[in-house]
């Protein structure tokens, strides 16, 4: 797991990706900070990040894309496929290379509330809290797009529908509520964005933790199945 | 080395592998040969894992590839048709890749690569960017990333598909080396080469096996063997002359690692 981990954080570095998909995050990030907590005084970060988790739509299939898509494409899954790891050792290095190249990123984004706190009354728990809570929300989207990434050979298709999904996902509770009754109850059980929401108002919500982490597993094992389920095509 | 019993292979209706079975020994080059869509790269791909059987069982060095495949892969390298290259990387760093997602040890690690490069003679090319090699150099990475590890069994699938006569000849002379400690089973559509190279010919024709022969029990032409078992048309024969005439040819030709260097250069600056 170690070697292909390894191998596709330097492809991410190499290609330049991750410096574009850091740089994305921050410049969102830094835009809404200066809206929000610099012009508009606003002491809570949470807001910030609230304001920005629309930017999945494009930074996520910017990473996920190519994660097995080049693969297929390059005939290099042939060489995945005879090497002497299971399925779950690929799937899980190439989805923890996915989860570092969001994480480096959000490092500097963890010192923004500390600096804010300096020249005002920041509620630290509570941004610290969504912060967690928006690396879960990202985390959950990187295994939606790598698994994504496994269904097709053709990278516009493969960023094409993760962002689709993503924005989907995104309108989907305000469809549900202009609809109303059950369907509204059934998609905001399910959106990811729903869940992250209850952390920005300053809940820390465990099922929300479970709900995410549940959707991280629960797609890295439809990677694998679609990976596996190749060998039998 | 490698049992196959009753191996089948179906792509819905179509039957691409037909209930072989054979068994490969240890210490022989071994030919693969067959028409096209004979099934040789399925069977290939069976055998390393890749691709799941319809029916039977492939063994490997006493592993079953379905219910041991970590073991069973250990002791495979495996080059198919298309070579599977990392193109943003130097072949010594997609070596080390290779290394480390086979299990070699962290300390010999450096050792082996040194040793595959060597063996595979892209020295010149090892700290250039895979996508800039020339057609014989990615073949021949392939190939390095065969080796690595000291597997006991290496499988090349057409390795001399789109090469000039000049890198045919080296990447025979390569799989002759190969044959002096590893296993090799390769594919071609070359019988000269296969002549030349191989101890032992396996012919499979649409999905079945039709000849598991010593290549010196072969009587007069493998030619006229290969076309009376698969029951091919004449013209074939007429291709495969061409293209042993234009190997015989380059083979007076002397060799020089500077154009293939050349020719790399070329490539990358187009």
């Amino acid at each position: 797991m170690k070697a292909i981990y390894n191998r596709e954080l330097d492809s991410y570095f190499h290609s330049g990706l991750a410096y574009i998909f850091g740089a994305f995050l921050l410049v969102f990030v830094g835009l809404a900070a200066l809206v929000y907590n610099i012009n508009g005084a606003v002491a809570n970060f949470e807001y910030v990040l609230a304001a920005i988790c629309l930017g999945f739509v494009i930074i996520i299939p910017l990473l996920t894309m190519r994660s097995i898509t080049e693969e297929r494409r390059q005939r290099t899954d042939q060489l995945l496929y005879s090497l002497p790891l299971n399925m779950y050792e690929i799937v899980c290095g190439k989805y923890l290379a996915l989860l570092t190249v969001f994480a480096m990123p959000m490092v500097i984004v963890a010192c923004y509330p500390l600096i804010f706190s300096r020249y005002g009354d920041v509620y630290l728990l509570s941004a610290y809290g969504s912060m967690f809570a928006f690396i879960l929300l990202g985390a959950a989207w990187l295994a939606v797009g790598l698994f994504i990434s496994s269904v097709t050979d053709k990278l516009a298709v493969s960023a094409g529908v993760t962002a689709v999904v993503i924005l989907a996902n995104y309108y989907a509770s305000s469809l549900g509520d202009t609809i109303g009754g059950f369907f509204a109850k059934v998609v905001s059980a399910i959106s990811l964005f729903e869940h992250f929401y209850v952390f920005v108002n300053g809940i820390f919500d465990i099922s929300a933790v479970i709900y995410f982490v549940s959707v991280i597993a629960l797609f890295l094992f439809l990677t694998v199945m679609m990976m596996e389920k190749r060998r039998y095509s | 080395m490698i049992q196959i019993e009753h191996l089948s292979k179906c792509y819905g209706s179509h039957k691409a592998v037909d209930d072989i079975s054979f068994t490969i020994e240890d210490g022989h080059i071994y030919g693969f040969l067959g028409p096209n869509g004979a099934g040789k790269s399925t069977t290939m791909n069976i055998i390393t894992g890749c691709l799941s059987m319809t029916e039977g069982t492939v063994s490997v060095c006493g592993h079953d590839i379905f219910d041991d495949p970590i073991e069973a892969k250990k002791c495979i390298g495996y080059l198919p048709e298309i070579p599977p290259l990392y193109i943003d990387m130097t072949p010594i760093e997609y070596l080390s890749f290779v290394a480390r997602a086979k299990g070699v040890a962290k300390d010999k690690i450096e050792e082996e690569i040194t040793r595959a490069i060597e063996r595979s003679g892209i020295e010149n090319v090892s700290d250039r960017l895979i996508k800039n090699l020339s057609k014989g150099y990615k073949q021949r990475v392939g190939i390095a990333q065969a080796i690595i590890g000291e597997p006991q069994l290496v499988i090349l699938d057409e390795p001399t598909v789109g090469l000039d006569p000049k890198q045919i000849i080296e990447i025979r002379d390569l799989i002759k080396e190969l044959g002096e400690k590893h296993t090799v089973i390769l594919s071609s559509h070359i019988l000269s080469e296969v002549q030349q190279v191989c101890d032992k010919l396996i012919i499979i024709n649409e999905g079945k096996l039709v000849a598991n022969v010593d290549t010196k029990d072969v009587d007069g032409d493998l030619e006229e063997f290969f076309l009376t078992l698969t029951g091919e048309e004449r013209p074939a024969q007429a291709l495969t002359e061409t293209e042993t005439t234009e190997i015989e040819s380059a083979e007076t030709e002397p060799e020089n690692p500077e154009d293939a260097e050349q020719e790399a250069s070329d490539e990358s600056n187009l």
